[in-house]
């Protein structure tokens, strides 16, 4: 089995993987990283997210074998020092009800605020049009990410 | 889950990656942004005995635009082609098109070419392709191709490639006349879905244009009786009322799981009137693509 040597949430980390186990196999099922989610496993909810080289992808369309070398951070390793702004906002705004599609959004809300800190609503819900939530409407999600903003 | 088991081979030039492909024949799938190969694994609907990944081939990553050529790399995605100083400045068409596709997770691997070569009947980058009459330049281990876009498409997921080839690039010839274009594009949310119905106009300042569309036939296609009607008239309301009959004899969309044939022609009609006024509007300064 080919070892992968790649950087997970800030540290270096080393693990064997099969070619045919994905990214988000590996990291839940093998290096105990819970909080990207397996929702529909076909790239379509955006639960699974994750940021590869500062990018969100979907990690359950990446083979773990492909990041070797990268660089992968979870909401693990955003909130390894404390909470965010935006996750602090989420809070604040009672953002989610059952939470499962968190994790996803807290990644793409992450990517969007790293490049653009003064975004519209507009690119907003542009940089969340690939996160499905079943429970809230979206609505208290994206003025969550529109107070972070604005603090 | 991918329940078969496979070779992953990351070879470091082209020359490795097409030999690999004839090394396995017909068995080896070549794997860059992987958000249709991963699915299909996962389907079983692809089952390789080699996964070739071409992401450590440094030159199939770039955008180059020389003697006013595009050369867009295998490895583009249409992030970085969204991103693009050269593509916002000289092919906005390729960039509104880009903004389109799924949403910026799978943008962010998703290429324009692996768009092309799954040639699926709604692909989003093919009536651009169409409209610029770009060529698509293919490797194997004993030549390389070049082959206009118009015999690209042999049917629905299928393609002219040969299992021996890697499509290295795109190239695209800026046209030398004032040209402006639009994209129109039917989807029910942005976000994950894919086009309903889709079509593409360039406009040239000399009165020619060049129509294509996807998603309303078994592969994206030039109107070309469209094209032909259109030639040297100016845009009024009858003359989008003639052409559009030609538009519909053109078409021959199908009822699936989502649009019926009723809505998906209707909404086409609807579509190729206001990017015929978006482009001509663009043509005269109106915007900038």
């Amino acid at each position: 089995m080919p070892e992968i040597h790649f950087i997970l949430n800030h540290e270096n980390r080393a693990v064997r993987v099969e070619p045919n186990e994905t990214l988000l196999e590996v990291l839940r099922e093998k290096l105990g990283v819970k909080s990207p989610k397996c929702g529909c496993d076909r790239g379509d909810c955006g639960a699974c997210n994750v940021l590869l080289n500062g990018s969100s992808v979907r990690s359950c369309l990446i083979m773990a074998i492909e990041v070797d070398g990268q660089e992968i951070v979870t909401v693990e390793g955003i909130s390894k020092d404390g909470l965010s702004k935006v996750q602090e906002a989420m809070i604040d705004n009672n953002a989610f009800q059952c939470g499962f599609c968190a994790p996803g959004v807290i990644i793409s809300a992450t990517e969007l605020l790293n490049k653009n800190q003064h975004p519209t609503m507009d690119e907003i819900k542009e940089a969340l049009s690939g996160n499905l939530c079943r429970c809230t409407g979206y609505l208290p999600i994206l003025e969550s990410i529109q107070k972070a903003t604005k603090e | 889950m991918i329940i078969k088991d496979f070779k992953y081979i990351k070879p470091p030039n082209i020359t490795e990656a097409v030999e690999l492909l004839s090394t396995f024949s017909n068995n080896a799938r070549i794997l860059a942004g992987g958000t249709d190969l991963v699915v299909q694994m996962k389907e079983n609907i692809q089952e390789p005995d080699a996964v070739i990944d071409i992401k450590g081939i440094e030159e199939l990553h770039e955008i180059l635009f020389e003697d006013n050529m595009l050369f867009i790399g295998a490895c583009v995605t249409f992030s970085e082609l969204i991103e693009s100083e050269i593509i916002k400045k000289y092919f906005p068409l390729i960039k509104e098109m880009s903004e389109t596709v799924a949403s910026v997770g799978i943008r962010n691997r998703a290429t324009l070419i692996g768009n092309i070569c799954s040639a699926v009947p709604s692909a989003d980058s093919a009536p651009i392709l169409l409209v610029y009459n770009a060529d698509i330049i293919a490797k194997s281990s004993s030549e390389e191709r070049i082959i206009p876009i118009h015999d690209w498409f042999t049917g629905p997921k299928k393609t002219i490639l040969r299992p021996d080839e890697l499509v290295t690039s795109i190239a695209i010839r800026l046209p030398n006349k004032k040209h402006a274009g639009c994209y129109e594009k039917l989807g029910r949310y942005s976000g994950e879905d894919i086009a309903q119905a889709g079509v593409c106009i360039l406009v040239f300042e000399d009165l020619h244009y060049n129509v294509a569309f996807c998603a309303v036939g078994p592969v994206p296609k030039r109107a070309y009786a469209v094209e032909k009607f259109l030639t040297g008239k100016n845009i009024s309301e009858k003359i989008i009322e003639e052409a559009t009959q030609y538009l519909l004899k053109e078409i021959s969309p199908i009822s699936d799981i989502r649009a019926t044939v009723e809505y998906r022609t209707h909404m086409m009609c609807v579509m190729f009137e206001r990017g015929l006024k978006k482009v001509v509007s663009r043509l005269h300064g109106g915007g900038n693509a």
